[in-house]
């Protein structure tokens, strides 16, 4: 076995034993990453130097018998968190440029366990995406199949642990971007409860929204990783003060006698049926655990994907507005006057998603357009939230299918927006209620493209995610495949 | 056609924190360009807002303080438009749950007393400045302003006259900085006002169309530039042509107000709320905490001057205009005892001295205890009334205490009788001729002995003994 497919609970234990050094798992990630790179394309930039400075330091910290949770475990994060003195562009010409003066809090949390940051991870333009295609920085391909998307908006992030180019990778979703690629490309990936995790430091796309989350190669380690990034932050005011449980206390628990709601609304004709088969297995697996199955109803469903373009782009509209060639990133080089640099500015920084989003939100924001819209949007939103509360009343934990198809191939729905925005139909939900979600592989189709069961709880329920998640992990045995690259 | 003024006034004070509202950077006025800003401040990409405390305490006290009713969950928006000094290209502000609402304050018009209402008051965000470079086509943008604390407070249209509006804005001004909460500095910008003004034909209900005034930074342009717009819209309607609804700038130097193009100001600014802050939660008790750290406001203050110091409203009014300068005159009286002579002193002499040198209260080199020690020595009758004239002024420039200054020009008043009838005695003998006339019903000449005793005394000479002496004397 090369130390880079291992996992992080897998290269801990030698660690402790004095069975490698942190250089050396950090050598084996960069001499995969030199095997792979080049045709996966997980990242904007290596971080090859600043990697190998902290594997040194970790090797020290290791003598001195000074091992935290993530010492000398190579990370890769996705270039929508603020990263010092290095580059973070959110996938996008405007920031091509920009270099924080500041850390992300994730980053600094995740840099005081130890972590040794490989590099900045490649990503839809602002986030904005489910292929990993809006990129300035080209399209990210799916380990399994070169051909396809690897699922977006964190493509980067997912492919990076799918391939082998680092041990775990931190992502963000906004409304399935760290769940869907995980799917797609079969890893672990969650995204944890809003303000269970500090947003400071990441990169707005919508602030309501948006939550840093973890990918891993299995449940155990995404465990490890929550136990890093979750806390209150006093610098980021939606963060909350509640207690952040030891989350590695939850793997191998058992789930007997849990209540497991299959919603109604999320097994409709339009999935894939091999995706349909395999969470049939999945539920089934559930059941032999000693999950008790129960059909739930969250009846505002089918307005989830309306509500959430409106809101995710009215949000982004305004936090996009900072973007205009003042004081960083891009400026134009042939503005006349200050409307002109603004626009021109704008018109080149931005790619044609991006664009979409803002005409779409600043639109829904609109005098006479805004009670419509966006006032409407946030009242179903608080609906969806509702059914949302209503369903736990009835069940610990809810299972669905985490996308509606298997990754699809590259430039397939790039001229077709809604049928790319239906990629995250199971996803989004999730970020409108604010609750924890987890995707979890749940096999393969016969084309041999992974699939992921999508487990959800209420809000702070990570834990529980964590346990059925691991529970099903173990007792659905999938077929452990590496990707042939 | 008689017609009626419509008046209402937005305030924007910008609170007295040490720290802006939305990070730890200094509040401080001035300062090299960008040295008070963090990456809060620029807007970089990923930072976030954090509430600064105080000035939500700041403006619930000025809720408090003007009869507003405070919301319990008030809420931050973002007004959004783009310009270099808003570098995230929103302003967080409140819109649909400001901090309070409904209150009122209290004028005093014409001896009557005249509510004023408050609509809203709110929390905002400063924005930063631009400096025009003149000679090259480039401008520079200064963000130390950026994040200051403001609150804007909304006045209903209730004043019906410029008079009425800078009577409003006096007291509101005056209400800021007694809480200590505004220093009040119109020319640094951190006391602001607009104004919106219409006319009606008398007796009408509905509001006529209004225009709304800015760019007047002193109480003085405020009801210039109103005196000039109001005028401006009934020469438009006399002459039969229509008011727009338009922003209107006062040009202080012509003393005209101009339109502002329309353009500038067709502004959507697309206010919806701002999803990186949560609602400020305002509980009773920490409303109670708040309403017992207030001080005695002006109004109160001045009603208790006339009160309990019997001293005529106009009086009182000048001396609670400025909360240090009724601290000293209460400091006077507390050591002297004598209201009636402290509210002379210091509203004659004392603000005479200040205000030729534009000086305030803080600032004067006559300390409460001199000028109460002053007093009591007039009352005594150490000095005379007069004598005390040179003496104050002597305080004034060289700051030390009364005693000092009598002994130093030997100013000691004479109410030795003895003395006093050596002397009259001289005068009378030398002036036989006026001596006649005075017995022979000529009492005016009264005043030419006193004159006389005053003038071989050097005007030391008690008065009062002066003239007993004399009415004895001369009969
Ligand atoms: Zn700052």
């Amino acid at each position: 076995m090369e130390l880079y497919s291992l996992t992080i609970h897998e290269l801990q234990e030698k660690i402790k034993n004095g069975d490698v050094s942190a250089m050396q798992i950090a050598e084996s990630v960069f001499s995969r990453i030199d095997a792979v790179e080049e045709r996966v394309h997980s990242y904007i930039r290596l971080m090859k130097e600043e990697a190998l400075a902290a594997a040194a330091k970790a090797d020290e910290n290791i003598k001195k018998g000074d091992i935290q949770p993530l010492t000398g475990i190579p990370v890769a994060l996705k270039d929508i968190v603020c990263t010092k003195g290095i580059t973070t562009t959110c996938g996008s010409h405007i920031l091509h440029n920009f270099v924080p003066p500041y850390n992300a809090t994730v980053v600094e949390k995740l840099s005081a366990a130890g972590a040794v940051f490989v590099g900045k991870a490649n990503m839809d333009e602002f986030a904005m995406g489910s292929s990993t295609e809006t990129s300035y920085f080209g399209p990210t391909s799916n380990p399994w199949d070169l051909e396809r998307i690897p699922g977006g908006s964190s493509g980067g992030s997912a492919t990076a642990v799918a391939a082998d180019e680092c041990i775990a990778s931190i992502g963000s979703d906004t409304g399935g971007s760290i769940r869907q690629p995980a799917a797609l490309c079969g890893v672990v990936g969650m995204k944890p409860t809003y303000g269970r995790v500090s947003r400071f430091g990441l990169i707005a796309f919508a602030s309501s929204l948006d939550q840093i989350g973890p990918f891993t190669k299995d449940v155990e380690d995404c465990a490890i990783m929550m136990n890093v990034l979750a806390g209150y932050d006093p610098k980021e005011s939606t963060s909350v003060k509640t207690e952040v449980p030891d989350y590695r206390r939850f793997i191998g628990g058992d789930i007997k006698g849990w209540k497991v709601g299959i919603p109604k609304e999320y097994f409709v004709e339009g999935i894939d049926p091999e995706i349909a088969a395999a969470v049939k297995k999945a539920i089934a697996v559930v059941e032999k655990c000693g999950g008790q199955i129960v059909d739930i109803t969250l009846p505002h469903t089918q307005y989830c994907l309306a509500v959430y373009y409106i809101i995710a782009p009215a949000e982004a509209s305004s936090n996009l507005a900072r973007y205009d060639g003042v004081k960083y990133g891009l400026r134009t080089a042939d503005a006349r006057d200050l409307m002109e640099m603004y626009t021109k500015t704008r018109r080149q920084g931005f790619g044609a998603e991006v664009k979409r989003r803002i005409m779409i939100g600043t639109y829904a924001l609109s005098a006479g357009y805004y009670d419509a819209y966006y006032g409407k949007a946030s009242q179903v939103r608080a609906l969806i939230r509702r059914d949302f509360d209503e369903a736990f009343q009835q069940c610990d934990v809810i299972l669905t299918p985490t996308t509606p198809t298997p990754a699809f191939k590259i430039g397939e729905k790039t001229d077709d927006p809604l049928q790319m925005y239906l990629s995250d139909i199971f996803t989004i939900s999730t970020n409108l209620a604010g609750i924890p979600g987890i995707s979890v592989p749940c096999g393969f189709t016969a084309a041999g493209l992974p699939m992921g069961v999508q487990f959800l709880a209420g809000h702070f329920e990570e834990g529980k995610l964590l346990q059925i998640a691991s529970a099903y992990e173990k007792n659905a045995a999938i077929e452990k495949r590496r990707p042939t690259l | 056609m008689e017609f009626e003024t419509v008046i209402g006034l937005e305030v924007h004070a910008q609170m007295l924190t040490d720290t802006k509202i939305f990070c730890n950077c200094s509040t401080k006025f001035g300062g090299a360009p960008n040295s008070h800003a963090c990456p809060v401040c620029l807007g970089l990409p990923g930072v976030l807002p954090v509430l600064n405390k105080k000035v939500v305490e700041y403006g619930m006290k000025m809720a408090l303080a003007t009869n507003c009713t405070i919301n319990p969950s008030n809420s931050f928006a973002r007004k959004n438009y783009f310009y270099p000094d808003l570098p995230k290209g929103y302003q967080i502000s409140q819109f649909a749950y400001p901090l309070a609402e409904h209150g009122y304050i209290l004028l005093e018009i014409n001896g009557e007393q005249k509510k004023i209402g408050i609509t809203r008051i709110h929390m905002e965000e400063d924005a930063g400045k631009l400096m025009h470079d003149e000679n090259n086509p480039v401008s520079y943008v200064d963000l130390n302003r950026t994040g200051v604390p403001l609150i804007e407070i909304v006045s209903e249209p209730d004043m019906r006259s410029p008079e009425e509006a800078a009577d409003y804005l006096k007291r509101l001004h005056e209400i800021l900085v007694y809480l200590e909460i505004c220093d009040g500095n119109m020319e640094e910008g951190s006391f602001r006002c607009d104004a919106n003004v219409s006319i009606r034909p008398k007796g009408q209900e509905e509001f006529g169309i209004r225009a709304e005034l800015k760019n007047m930074n002193s109480f003085r342009n405020v009801q210039r530039a109103l005196e000039y717009e109001v005028k401006r819209q009934q020469y438009l309607v006399e002459n039969g042509q229509k008011i727009v609804q338009e922003t209107r700038l006062w040009d202080d130097a012509g003393g005209v107000t101009n339109s502002m193009r329309s353009k500038e100001e067709a502004h959507d600014y697309r206010y919806f709320p701002d999803p990186d802050l949560v609602p400020v939660m305002v509980d009773e008790i920490w409303i109670a905490r708040i309403r017992e750290e207030l001080p005695e406001l002006p109004l109160v203050k001045r009603e208790r001057f006339v009160k309990d110091y019997q001293i005529p409203t106009y009086d009182a009014g000048v001396l609670t205009a400025d909360k240090a300068l009724a601290l000293y005159y209460e400091d006077v009286v507390k050591l002297c005892g004598k209201p009636k002579q402290a509210s002379n002193w210091v509203m004659g002499d004392v603000l005479r001295f200040l205000n030729e040198e534009k000086r305030d209260i803080r600032q004067c080199p006559i300390s409460a205890k001199s000028l109460a020690d002053m007093i009591t020595l007039i009352e005594e009758g150490v000095i005379s009334g007069k004598m005390a004239k040179d003496v104050i002024d002597d305080m004034y420039k060289t700051g030390k205490p009364p005693q000092d200054i009598i002994k130093e020009k030997g100013l000691v008043q004479i109410t030795d009788e003895g003395e006093l009838i050596k002397t009259i005695s001289a005068i009378i003998e030398a002036s036989p001729n006026q001596l006649k006339d005075y017995r022979g019903g000529k009492e005016k000449l009264f005043g030419f002995f006193v004159g006389q005793v005053m003038k071989a005394t050097q005007g030391k000479a008690n008065p009062q003994l002066v003239n007993d002496l004399l009415k004895k004397m001369l009969t």
